[in-house]
């Protein structure tokens, strides 16, 4: 009987959280989460003073001994925190990676101005790389889109 | 030219030694080819745009679902692009497939053309690799509302509306699934996208054999469908 109630409430917890954590984003999650971090900090106080809270907690859930509650709960914040921290580093990599993009394409001659440009360009002797660099260094996005870009805006210019 | 409207698509990652052989064997039929640079270490870059591609080259390795989406971003800049076409840089992908594949998607009755490999006997794979594209179709199929063949297969033709509602946010190689299974939720004017696939030979040649993914890559991919 006590061994399904712990069983109970671990499952609704641990589903409780994973919701929590999943399905809501914004301050009210993230001030519960704070909110319990608090609750955490003075019950770890609480169990300094009193070593004894954690295994008459365990006496009153029907676990054997308070080490297992924590463990229990251990694996339940554990849980939590992966799935924050996983949640969290997505949003990071699609940002990150929308800044990258929106370089690179800025770095590129776009499409219509490449079509004005091919008969120019067709004129002059081809160019892959830039052979002349004194540095060694430069970077090689930059440095040959932006040639480009200025060839092509002299071609506008005409 | 027959084909000026449409864009090749081909995300680039060190692949110097075959990339300039691609660009010049598709040159000839599609003008137009984007080869995304994904931070590649080697010359990938140089070589694609000295063999006449154009190159948008990412700042940093992101990963060959954003190189796919930073091409259709670029095609997308070109009011004249009609249709795109996503293609390997490892020289895997035939240019007489693109070209049937194009037939059929110009002839009007569909909106995107996919490759396969099993639709025919052409391309050689081992039955290890035959299963686990096997069941990585079936779960596509399962979790999409599309019926294919052969959901992992870079060999893929896209018009325009498809491409302008497309948003690859996966970025490493879960890509392939999340492109079907954004296609097959996909609503253009209130209707479902139609779709249909092509055979097509898959080159297995030693190179790509030496570049390509492992089986264990299949591991990862479900990882990532499971937990976006």
């Amino acid at each position: 009987m006590n061994k399904v109630l712990i069983q109970l409430l671990l499952i609704a917890g641990t589903l409780v959280i994973a919701w929590r954590l999943l399905a809501s984003y914004g301050q009210r999650a993230q001030a519960l989460r704070r909110i319990g971090l608090l609750l955490l900090a003075a019950f770890a106080v609480w169990s300094i003073l009193d070593p004894l809270v954690w295994q008459n907690l365990a006496a009153n859930l029907g676990i054997g001994r308070g080490a297992d509650l924590i463990l229990y709960g251990l694996v339940v914040a554990f849980f939590g925190y992966v799935v924050t921290t996983f949640r969290r580093f997505r949003d990071m990599e699609t940002r990150y990676t929308r800044l990258a993009r929106r370089i690179a394409l800025d770095e590129t001659v776009p499409p219509t101005r490449r079509r004005v440009a091919v008969p120019a360009a067709a004129t002059q002797p081809p160019e892959p790389t830039d052979p002349t660099d004194p540095t060694g260094l430069s970077a090689p996005t930059g440095m040959t889109d932006v040639t480009a870009l200025t060839d092509l805006e002299a071609a506008d210019a005409d | 030219m027959q084909n000026d409207d449409v864009w090749l698509v081909v995300p680039l990652f060190n692949e110097a030694s075959v990339i300039g052989d691609v660009v010049a064997q598709c040159l000839p039929v599609f003008p137009n080819i984007v080869c995304v640079d994904d931070g590649s270490t080697d010359a990938s870059a140089d070589r694609a745009e000295a063999a006449g591609a154009v190159v948008v080259r990412h700042p940093v390795n992101l990963g060959q679902g954003a190189a796919l989406q930073t091409g259709f971003d670029y095609a997308l800049s070109d009011p004249a692009m009609r249709y795109v076409v996503t293609f390997d840089a490892d020289g895997q992908h035939q240019v007489s497939d693109v070209e049937a594949m194009m037939d059929r998607i110009r002839s009007g009755d569909v909106e995107v053309v996919f490759g396969s490999r099993f639709l025919d006997e052409r391309t050689e794979a081992t039955a290890l690799k035959r299963l686990v594209l096997r069941a990585a179709v079936s779960y596509t199929n399962l979790t999409t509302s599309t019926r294919l063949t052969d959901a992992h297969n870079g060999l893929r033709v896209l018009n325009r509306s498809v491409v302008e509602r497309l948003d690859i946010t996966q970025n490493r190689m879960a890509h392939a699934s999340e492109i079907v299974a954004q296609i097959g939720a996909m609503r253009l004017d209130g209707r479902r996208v139609a779709y249909a696939e092509e055979p097509v030979h898959i080159l297995y040649t030693d190179y790509s054999k030496a570049k390509g993914q492992s089986l264990w890559n299949s591991v990862n991919i479900l990882a990532e469908l499971i937990w976006r």
